[in-house]
């Protein structure tokens, strides 16, 4: 056999074995969206929207799971977004090669990877426990240093990508530094940041273990953040848990609708960067 | 001129009589004698005494003694690294975007000491604008980009802004390109355009100095042709000075030429003197090939 045959025969192998492990890998991730789907698609039906999540044996819906959920993810995106924005744009405009900076990334670096559940235990201790009850707001907070590392490492990476001669020609008018980044270099930036906040978005979306330690749940419906609130994770853990048929087909709903929002922020993150390059 | 009137220090001085004697030339108005390759001019807007300018612990210029004449065009020559690029980037300091680069010396217009460090360098670089190598075009509308650096310092109704704006595109030679488009990205020009708005842009602060950074290496033949004639429009308002690879360049849009090289200034004069008889060897071996 010579070379070129020999070489042929090793590009061929290599082919056929990264398409099968890449189909592996796409096996798993489609069977999960076949099952959702499978299962969830007949428990999805208007009652879902409004009605709140039943005890055992009576029919309901997961509204003040729903509302929760969006409650205390609004909140942590509010609470996390401008913290992570601000510390992004210090890495990127003003630290960048400074002792400190370099502390403040390997910190965040820890932070984007830390358990969620130790997040949880965290914030348990430092607002639940002396508050003495569950509440909205600590769920909040726990999800929001989730953002934080998120939104912080997009920010810097999207202002880091904006050319430097773009910062001097700002500063070439006379522009002071926090106007050249407010006016110039955020606009630049924009849609890398706010990707950033989608995949945050994604990234709580799902997130269980901070809320079961901090808003837990509630079966009634509740727009209040200072008490304990239904959430869609935490219903979907004590629902798929239990012994009850009609609890499990609930589970089997929230859990395709929580699939479907992540995926739908990730298409949108992907296709506001997309758009960012054209 | 009366700025001028102090001693320069070290072996140069000041000639007045000699200054005043050779205005009656038709181009060697206003001049002083050439002490060690440099020519002193009388009329300078911007005097550099003594600047010494240090990246960290390298030392990018040194001693750089020159004066440049106010509503003319200096261009500045030398191989890469010789020293041109940081000169002029210590004119308007955004040297200080940097930690750890710094000049010392002596930067004087109109009296003040552009180096001091009580100097607000942002009142500074609204006097001195700059035009970079690469075309910078906010990513902000035609329109927008213009009126970005007036509304620093200036709060102007909205006609007013309006004059303002088409006023600094017709100095720009690009209003008629651009005058139905002004909503549109600025981002969205062709490089040659782009390179005239943000010239337009620095226009629009109504400097003193406009200094050019290469300002056409990124841009085709017929573009680099407009920016030249724009440089050659705009010496009649402004003092310019101008930073090129390109000799022919230099010979066509500049009055005075600097050659520069390992961070000194080896010499300075009319730019026909520069590129028919200069002093220094250096000079003729850089403007006829042989190095660089």
């Amino acid at each position: 056999m010579n070379l070129y045959a020999r070489r042929k025969l090793i590009n061929t192998f290599n082919m056929t074995a990264s398409v099968l492990t890449t189909l592996v890998g796409l096996m798993f991730l489609g069977w999960i969206l076949i099952v959702l789907i499978t299962k969830g698609i007949g428990a999805i039906n208007w009652t879902i929207f409004t009605e709140m999540t039943p005890p055992p044996g009576s029919a309901g819906g997961l509204a003040n799971a729903l509302i929760g959920s969006l409650m205390i993810t609004l909140a942590a995106v509010a609470i996390g977004t401008p913290i992570g924005i601000m510390a992004g744009t210090y890495l990127a405009e003003y630290g960048k090669q400074s002792v400190f900076a370099e502390v403040v990334r390997t910190i965040n670096d820890i932070l984007l990877s830390a358990p969620s559940i130790i997040i949880g235990v965290f914030v348990y201790t430092l607002m639940v426990a002396p508050m003495g009850h569950f509440s909205g707001w600590a769920g909040a907070v726990a999800l929001a240093i989730i953002v934080i590392p998120v939104v912080l490492r997009t920010t810097e990476n999207m202002l880091s990508l904006v050319p430097t001669q773009m910062r001097e020609a700002a500063a070439a008018l006379g522009a002071p530094r926090w106007m050249v980044i407010m006016s110039v270099v955020y606009k630049a930036a924009i849609a890398g940041m706010v990707t950033g906040v989608v995949l945050a978005i994604a990234r709580i979306t799902g997130e269980t273990a901070p809320l079961l330690f901090t808003a837990l749940n509630n079966q009634f419906w509740s727009t209040d953040m200072n008490g304990a609130m239904a959430n869609l994770p935490v219903v979907i853990f004590q629902f798929a848990m239990s012994p009850y048929d009609d609890w499990r087909e609930l589970a089997w709903a929230a859990a395709l609708l929580i699939t479907t929002l992540v995926l739908g922020m990730n298409i949108l993150a992907r296709s506001l960067l997309r758009g960012h390059k054209a | 001129m009366s700025t001028m009137a102090a001693p320069q220090g070290g072996n140069v001085s000041f000639n007045m009589a000699a200054a005043v004697t050779k205005k009656t030339g038709s181009t060697d108005h206003a001049l002083t004698d050439k002490v060690d390759g440099v020519r002193h001019v009388s009329n300078g807007k911007l005097i550099l005494r003594d600047v010494n300018f240090y990246y960290g612990k390298f030392k990018g210029l040194q001693d750089i003694n020159v004066s440049f004449p106010e509503r003319q065009v200096t261009a500045m020559i030398g191989p890469s690294g010789c020293g041109k690029s940081t000169l002029l980037r210590t004119l308007n300091r955004i040297y200080d975007l940097y930690p750890g680069q710094r000049a010392e010396g002596e930067i004087m217009m109109d009296g003040q000491n552009l180096l001091d460090h009580a100097m607000d360098v942002n009142q500074l670089r609204a006097k001195i604008g700059m035009v970079f190598q690469k075309p910078t075009p906010f990513p902000m509308s035609i329109y927008d980009n213009i009126s970005f650096g007036v509304k620093l310092y200036e709060n102007l109704s909205k006609s007013d802004m309006n004059d303002r704006v088409e006023w600094a595109l017709r100095k720009g030679a690009i209003w008629d390109e651009v005058k139905d488009k002004l909503g549109q990205a600025g981002t969205a020009l062709s490089g040659g355009q782009q390179q005239r708005l943000c010239i337009a842009r620095s226009i629009a602060v109504k400097p003193e100095v406009i200094l050019f950074d290469e300002p056409t290496s990124a841009l085709d033949p017929i573009s680099t042709l407009k920016i030249e004639e724009l440089i050659h429009e705009l010496k009649s308002e402004f003092t310019v000075v101008i930073v090129t690879h390109n000799m022919q360049q230099a010979a066509r849009v500049s009055d005075y030429t600097a050659f520069m090289y390992l961070g000194k200034m080896v010499e300075y004069d009319h730019t026909n003197v520069i590129f028919t008889k200069p002093d220094k060897k250096e000079t003729e071996d850089y403007i006829t090939g042989r190095f660089g």
